[in-house]
């Protein structure tokens, strides 16, 4: 079974951002950047899968900058096969990644993707069902537990309520939250046999995919700040203050 | 051109989000709201009574009766063509649906909006709420989730839409529900209670969290958690409030044992009073409450338990 697997390059998730003072984005320069933290979890199952020997074949996807090379060494690190780079400098939103991921999909033919539920820069969460929704697969989201039988993909998903448990037939997408697994780190031999695996880089041109965003970003602001408020001594003096002072007891 | 208002809902109740999601609709223009589910009549009926909506669409049917995206996109892609703006509640629901119609429409998807500047202009908020975008849609239909406590909710009366039937699309046979396991709780649902009291790693296991229990029933409040509370397995997923969790906007946000990293504070830091309890008196969350206590909180919980009791 063929896997693919995608890494998105985002800030650590340890950074506090900044806003640009010409609201026109958040800085990024001289910025720590990682593996999006949903997409480690998307390895990480990939690799499972891989070690369980369901899967002989696992790529890392990544698309942007040629910086997100090293985003692809970090999954390959993990325990994917290959990586395939898509290089662009545009500002590559869900939509035009979902449509370069299908025509990915269209060259590779795997049986299942599986992506992270959302990415912690744009918090969109859209580019896996886009992805379904382009291949006419089904969608596995927000993945709890995954189990692979018989064609299909038993999916449990994390929803509002608990959790919900569906049947997919396969191929399939899978989007990962945070209690599918626990990513493992890469060893140094890893890191260093990860120098020898291949990474294809490709352009959406050579995919035939028009990029252009569909959104313009007009400006970019921080939040209103809270002030801190008052420390009380007591549980007495907290309920009191509540009562008659915020009222809202 | 419309609005139109896909409806969260169980096949009996819709589901509170909604109502906010039809306000944000209602400054947009004229709002219809879809119900599609299996023996659904009494929500299309709550749903024709809810103020400001001007006609229900019901597709009841069998492969509605639990809603996968599967089968719900291409009926929401088909009615698309009759309104500019498709909204969801930005919930599991409408973000598991909302860009999978987008995708059949070939349109972007905007999350998660929490301002409408226009008809083609919307806040939203990135980064964990860290930082908010203003975006403006090129598409001609604008695929939309709507976060619920941005909105105050339409009133749940007052309105008399039709309701007209309509069929279903064809199902895709792609997906099939097995099951589900869903949290019993005759607590109010995380996202639209009055109070809410979360637990973070402090707590220490979850048999503690019967503490924030028993004040959560004596406040008509929810009980939620920290994905550190989570990722202990205290409790379950659901109860996560954060970044990647729910979103909450109560009058009243008790952080009990949460040290308050930016994950945690995207999904509550428009609660309208925050009152933080931890031992740690360097910890961020009290740089955000409006109320701080420093104290061992399995002595705090107890006393706050009893105090509530007391001059009633």
């Amino acid at each position: 079974m063929k896997v693919l697997v995608t890494v998105k390059r985002v800030i650590d998730f340890n950074v506090k951002i900044r806003v640009k003072s010409d609201n026109t984005g958040v800085e990024t320069a001289n910025v720590k950047m990682s593996m999006n933290p949903f997409d480690e979890i998307a390895v990480e199952e990939g690799v499972r899968l891989r070690e369980a020997g369901t899967v002989s074949d696992l790529i890392a996807v990544s698309m942007g900058p040629p910086a997100c090379q090293e985003t692809i060494r970090t999954a390959l690190a993990m325990g994917c096969d290959r990586g395939i780079l898509v290089e662009s400098d545009v500002d590559l939103q869900p939509l035009a990644v979902a449509k370069l991921l299908k025509a990915l999909v269209e060259r590779e033919n795997p049986d299942l993707v599986i992506l992270g539920k959302q990415a912690i820069d744009d918090d969109s969460n859209q580019t896996g069902q886009m992805l379904a929704a382009l291949l006419g697969w089904p969608q596995g989201t927000f993945a709890f537990k995954l189990v692979l039988a018989d064609g299909a993909a038993e999916v449990t998903r994390e929803i509002d309520g608990g959790l919900e448990t569906v049947s997919l037939k396969m191929p399939a997408v899978i989007t990962t939250d945070l209690r599918l697994n626990t990513p493992r780190y890469a060893s140094l031999p890893n890191i260093m046999k990860a120098k020898k695996k291949a990474i294809d880089v490709l352009s959406p041109d050579e995919l035939g995919v028009d990029v252009t965003p569909r959104l313009t970003t007009l400006k970019v602001e921080e939040p209103s700040k809270r002030q801190a408020g008052v420390m009380v001594g007591s549980v007495a003096e907290l309920v009191d203050k509540l009562r008659n002072e915020a009222k809202v007891i | 051109m419309g609005i139109l208002v896909v409806a969260e809902h169980d096949n009996d109740a819709l589901k509170a989000a909604t109502l906010n999601t039809v306000a944000a609709g209602g400054e947009l223009g004229e709002v219809s709201v879809l119900v599609a589910g299996a023996d659904c009549r009494a929500v299309a009926e709550a749903a024709a009574r809810v103020a400001g909506v001007a006609n229900v669409l019901l597709a009841d049917a069998e492969i509605y009766a639990h809603p996968l995206a599967e089968s719900l996109a291409p009926l929401v892609a088909g009615l698309a063509s009759a309104y500019s703006h498709l909204l969801a509640p930005a919930a599991t629901f409408g973000k598991n649906l909302m860009p999978r119609v987008a995708a059949l429409l070939d349109v972007a998807q905007i999350s998660d909006v929490i301002g409408i500047e226009g008809a083609d202009t919307f806040v939203r908020p990135i980064y964990a709420g860290n930082a908010l975008a203003t975006v403006r849609s090129a598409d001609a239909i604008k695929v939309i989730t709507v976060r619920g406590t941005a909105f105050d909710a339409a009133a749940p009366d007052g309105g008399n839409a039709a309701i007209e039937d309509i069929p279903a699309a064809e199902d895709p046979g792609l997906s099939r529900f097995v099951g589900h396991e869903l949290t019993k709780s005759e607590r109010p649902e995380l996202t639209s209670a009055r109070v809410v009291i979360s637990g973070g790693r402090g707590m220490q296991s979850g048999e503690k969290f019967a503490l924030l229990e028993e004040i959560a029933d004596k406040l008509g409040g929810a009980v939620g958690a920290s994905r550190a509370a989570v990722d202990a397995g205290f409790v379950p997923n659901d109860y996560q409030v954060g970044q990647t969790g729910k979103v909450v906007a109560p009058d009243l946000y008790v952080a009990v044992g949460i040290s308050g990293a930016i994950q945690h504070l995207a999904g509550m830091k428009d609660s309208k009073v925050i009152v933080a309890i931890n031992k740690d008196e360097d910890a961020p969350i009290f740089q955000i409450a409006d109320y701080g206590l420093v104290a061992d909180l399995f002595k705090a919980l107890p006393e706050l338990s009893a105090e509530l009791d007391k001059q009633r």
